[in-house]
């Protein structure tokens, strides 16, 4: 079986689209997650693959089916966090041979296919449909939701898996070069000037609060609320291994990456796997979860005219990728209980909360409204899951955090200063990301 | 501070070669009438590549934003740090961005909308790039 990636047919990119042909008829019923670590240990039984198993056969417990009703599978293959195996670096046969490897003895390891999956998961059997999205788990989402809508599948996995590896990322390869390539110096990317991960979000950051007149001081309501909320989800690295409370002095004093972004701004990179299952409402109904429904996904694919983003057009952007969520799902922002919007680097939360016009905010309104009740006991609640900051670089909390509200059991974590109806999450960039409407009831 | 070393390929080669002269050049459709940077094999805005050139600019350029960057990955910068790393914008048009150390500009004392004009520095390797300097 070869896995293609998800034809452009798949996406929802422009606005005018009109309502989601697929509203409502297809569900997340089942959440599995591996338990999270800082980085792989070397040893077979915590590989980026055996996380991915693990969190494909909870999805499929926590659904209540059997593994031969699965007839679908979407994962990302793209699992770094950063973190490259080197060409040379010996690669370990032992863990290799520990798995049914496929051609390629990183698969599993620093990669991933849907072949390996099949061949280390024989109970599925019936899997007859796979398809990469590529970048993160709010990708993998909409090619599976639209899978499943046009009848391609009808009870899908899906998949998002990292890996981590000893050493900081980013900082060999071409980092440690003497000399570089034309093209890469002149960017955009890291390219001879330098620039850390965040250096374009910075940038952005800084522009806002010029135009703005707000201040990187006033995110710290945000931080310290992401920390809080990611320390009552479970299954994240700040729960698990460091369950520190950030506190405003914390986040003031850290210091700068890429001045205005500081160290706390930008996520930990771990490695942790998360899956979903998905089915038409119909198979949903039968299950052991009560179905989330979606409503609607959209995409967002903007580019910049040169190096890096402005903020018009970030603004630009994020304004059009609210229309099309709300249009495709056949809502208004007045509908959405909660968000759930990316926050991997955390400086660009606002410019997707702000698109969407979250509690009818405008571009500039977010600093401001961060100062406000946030939290998930208030009517306004902003990423109840916490994100990326509150549990680590997975890209996938403030899904899994959707789903499990909508369903009732996110536990310490339920927002209760507002009845949770209908979500939205996704990302990653304002300027490029995948997003998906969630409901409680289909229509 | 000494960035690393540029080895022109063919889609900047003419860009890198015009650095060395210390000229300016920018990619530039004539059917469209409009500047690219970074460079590519097509325009962006009609597809062709058939009228694609490099064109002059005046090396004039305001300050559009800037970082301060702390902790680069590239290792050859890492003893200079904190640095200034501003984007400027081409008087010619500001669609057009090109990055700067802003050499001669104290750490975080950036004059963002200041008129700055383009200088050329050798890299590790002798190849000469494009910066910027506040104009007096
Ligand atoms: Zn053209």
């Amino acid at each position: 079986m070869t896995t293609q990636n998800a034809p452009a047919s798949f996406y929802r990119t422009t606005e005018g689209l009109g309502v989601w042909p697929h509203k409502g008829k297809v569900a997340a019923v089942g959440i599995g997650h591996s338990p999270t670590a800082r980085r792989w240990d070397g040893t077979p039984e915590n590989t980026m693959g055996a996380n991915s198993i693990l969190a494909l056969r909870r999805a499929i417990e926590d659904a209540g089916v059997s593994p031969d009703q699965i007839d679908g599978l979407v994962i990302d293959p793209v699992t770094t966090t950063g973190a490259h195996w080197d060409a040379g670096d010996p690669i370990p046969m032992d863990v290799v041979n520990y798995y049914n490897p496929t051609d390629d003895p990183l698969d599993g390891i620093a990669k991933l296919s849907c072949e390996w999956l099949l061949k280390n998961m024989p109970e599925l059997t019936n899997v007859k449909f796979t398809m990469y999205g590529t970048g993160c788990m709010s990708h993998a989402i909409v090619v599976a939701a639209q899978a499943v809508g046009d009848g391609l599948t009808n009870t899908c996995l899906v998949l998002k898996s990292w890996h981590n590896l000893e050493g900081r990322y980013n900082q060999a390869g071409v980092s440690a070069a003497e000399d570089v390539s034309g093209s890469y110096a002149i960017g955009p990317g890291r390219t001879i000037w330098g620039p850390p991960g965040c250096f374009g979000t910075a940038l952005q950051f800084a522009e806002y609060c010029r135009k703005y007149g707000k201040s990187h001081d006033m995110m710290a309501p945000f931080m310290a609320n992401s920390r809080r909320n990611g320390l009552l989800f479970p299954e994240g690295y700040w729960a698990q291994h460091r369950p520190e409370q950030l506190t405003a002095e914390d986040y003031l004093a850290a210091r700068w990456i890429a001045k205005p972004a500081s160290l706390f701004d930008n996520d930990i990179p771990v490695m942790v796997s998360a899956a979903y299952l998905f089915a038409t409402a119909e198979r949903a109904k039968d299950m052991k979860q009560k179905p989330v429904y979606i409503l609607n996904h959209a995409s967002s694919r903007g580019t910049a005219r040169s190096l890096t983003p402005t903020l018009d057009e970030i603004q630009a952007e994020t304004g059009s990728t609210g229309r099309k969520i709300f249009e495709g799902a056949g809502i208004t922002a007045d509908d959405l209980s909660f968000e759930n919007m990316y926050d991997g680097f955390a400086l660009f939360h606002q410019f997707h909360i702000e698109g969407l016009g979250y509690r009818g905010m405008k571009f500039g309104d977010a600093l401001d409204f961060y100062q406000t009740d946030i939290s998930i006991e208030g009517p306004n609640p902003v990423l109840p899951s916490g994100g990326n900051i509150g549990s680590g670089r997975s890209r996938f909390w403030m899904h899994t955090d959707c789903i499990q509200q909508l369903q009732g059991r996110a536990g310490a974590r339920s927002v209760t200063g507002v009845k949770p109806e209908i979500a939205v999450s996704g990302g990653p960039m304002p300027m490029g990301g995948n997003f998906t409407v969630w409901s409680a009831s289909p229509d | 501070m000494v960035k690393q070393g540029v080895i022109p390929d063919d889609l900047t080669k003419p860009f890198w070669e015009a650095a060395n002269e210390e000229r300016l050049v920018i990619q530039n459709c004539t059917a469209c009438n409009r500047l690219q940077h970074p460079p590519v094999a097509t325009c962006r805005q009609c597809g062709s590549g058939d009228n694609l050139e490099w064109k002059g600019m005046s090396g004039r350029a305001k300050i559009y934003n800037y970082t301060v960057v702390y902790d680069t990955p590239i290792r050859m910068l890492q003893d200079n740090q904190p640095f200034n790393l501003a984007v400027v914008m081409l008087d010619e048009d500001p669609g057009i961005q090109m990055y700067s150390h802003l050499p001669g500009t104290p750490v975080d004392e950036v004059p963002v909308g200041a008129s700055v004009e383009v200088i050329f520095e050798a890299t590790a390797n002798g190849q000469k790039v494009p910066e910027w300097r506040v104009a007096g």
